[in-house]
């Protein structure tokens, strides 16, 4: 065996490489990383905006939705453990709407991510599913894609029905289950009252547009 | 492996890696629902084995065997990195639709496998050879179990290829049964097992014809003079 450098010299040739490969590595996709950063955001951007117009026609408002979205804080009842976006639309002649993105924890594989637009005087202007991994051919018919169960939230508040009444018909409650899937409209369902709920409470912060001068609001 | 045709024959065929070495089966059964999700993900990991392979293959003797593994891994991941962004900027939908096994191609044993039972002991050139071999088995695996299973559950053939080959393929899907016809379970994790297993069998007897092409069998040994005559 040689001299005790020997594992030493081995050890240190080792790390050297392994930490150039490593930069390499790490500027590689930091490059590729900011040229693509802008295209990535309008992409995101873009997919949400499709999602909320499916709901609300483009022209159905005045605002910018990008620019008059709003930050709000954590709220677990709408399944939001980190702060999020809420996007709202404006109009001078009816009714804001403020699109919540609310996640349901208990879906039959997981978490179902939903956008749940609320007009101004509670009333669901609509819903979207836009994640979930619920079982094809049975769960996953909560997609309009799949079919028009979603739109049975339309037009909901919670007087109508009344919130107990918000469960599946199997439950006593006014919503239809989706045949050979329970689970998953239940998540649903529960989701979108939770919504309803997080709306009245908040609907001041929710619904605060910037007024002209630059005072603030205040937060509930 | 020196000539280039044992190459291409071992990735295609004879060491394919969704077949024979049954390596890379997780992505494999999960993301081949449809024929255009199970080729966007062959392509993707194609080009993170290509990379790799070449990559590995260039620098293979200023590697320290000590650090190999790592090293490989850091230039997987590298060029999974690179590719998860340049689909989620150009490939929205399909980026979308994939999801996690995107990132996941990193674990694919199919590439890691390469790097160390061949791009890192041959030329750069025969390690490119052996990677567009290897995953273009892969990729052709991922499409026909992808087109087997749509049929089967959906109906249909090339459902959605637009995402991937854009606006012009919009018209390319075919309804070749009637919607609701389809069989559920094949859109599930046990129908993409049993269409595997189907699809390995099916390349067993494949080559046991390219073996024995004629039904009588010719005997291995000639213990008499007089042809065996047919039965």
């Amino acid at each position: 065996m040689a001299s005790p450098n020997k594992p030493l010299k081995g050890a240190l040739v080792g790390a050297i490489t392994l930490a150039l490969v490593a930069g390499v590595g790490v500027g590689l996709v930091t490059g590729v990383r900011w040229l693509t950063a802008e295209r990535i955001a309008q992409n995101d951007e873009t997919a949400v905006m499709a999602r909320i117009n499916e709901m609300l026609p483009a022209d159905a408002y005045d605002n910018d939705l990008y620019q008059d979205r709003v930050q709000m804080p954590p709220a677990t009842i709408i399944g939001q453990d980190h702060p999020f976006t809420v996007y709202r639309a404006f109009r001078d002649d009816g009714p804001p709407v403020a699109i919540l993105p609310v996640t349901a924890n208990d879906g039959y594989h997981g978490k179902i991510h939903l956008l749940v637009a609320i007009r101004g005087d509670g009333h669901i202007q609509g819903v979207r599913v836009t994640y979930h991994r619920e079982t094809p051919g049975l769960g996953d018919r909560i997609e309009i894609a799949k079919s028009n169960w979603i739109l049975g939230f339309n037009g909901r508040s919670l007087q109508d029905p009344k919130f107990e009444r918000w469960r599946v018909k199997k439950d006593d409650g006014e919503f239809d289950q989706l045949t050979g899937a329970t689970i998953t409209p239940r998540a649903v369902i529960r989701a979108v009252r939770d919504a309803l709920v997080y709306f009245e409470r908040q609907r001041n912060t929710l619904l605060a547009q910037a007024p002209p001068d630059a005072g603030e609001e205040r937060n509930e | 492996m020196n000539d280039y045709a044992d190459i291409v024959r071992n990735g295609l065929w004879q060491n394919n890696p969704g077949l024979v070495q049954l390596l890379g089966l997780c992505p494999l059964l999960a993301v081949t629902g449809t024929l255009i999700n199970g080729l966007t993900l062959g392509l993707a990991t194609l080009f993170v084995l290509t990379g790799s392979n070449v990559a590995i293959s260039v620098i293979r003797r200023a590697i320290p065997s000590a650090v190999r593994i790592p090293v490989f891994i850091v230039i997987i991941a590298t060029l999974v990195g690179v590719v998860e962004l340049v689909m989620h900027a150009y490939f929205y939908d399909l980026w979308g639709i994939l999801g996690i096994f995107v990132p996941l191609i990193v674990t694919n044993c199919v590439i890691m496998g390469r790097a160390e039972a061949f791009a890192s002991r041959w030329s750069t050139s025969r390690a490119a050879v052996d990677a567009l071999a290897m995953g273009g088995g892969f990729t052709a695996v991922l499409l026909v179990l992808g087109a087997l299973r749509e049929f089967i559950a959906q109906g249909t053939l090339l459902a959605d290829a637009d995402l991937l080959f854009g606006p012009i393929a919009a018209g390319w899907t075919v309804q070749l049964t009637p919607p609701g016809m389809g069989v559920l379970l094949a859109a599930l994790p046990p129908g993409a097992f049993i269409s595997l297993g189907l699809l390995v069998a099916l390349k067993h007897w494949i080559d046991k014809q390219l073996v024995q092409p004629s039904t009588d069998a010719q005997p291995a040994i000639q213990t008499t003079d007089t042809p065996a005559s047919p039965s």
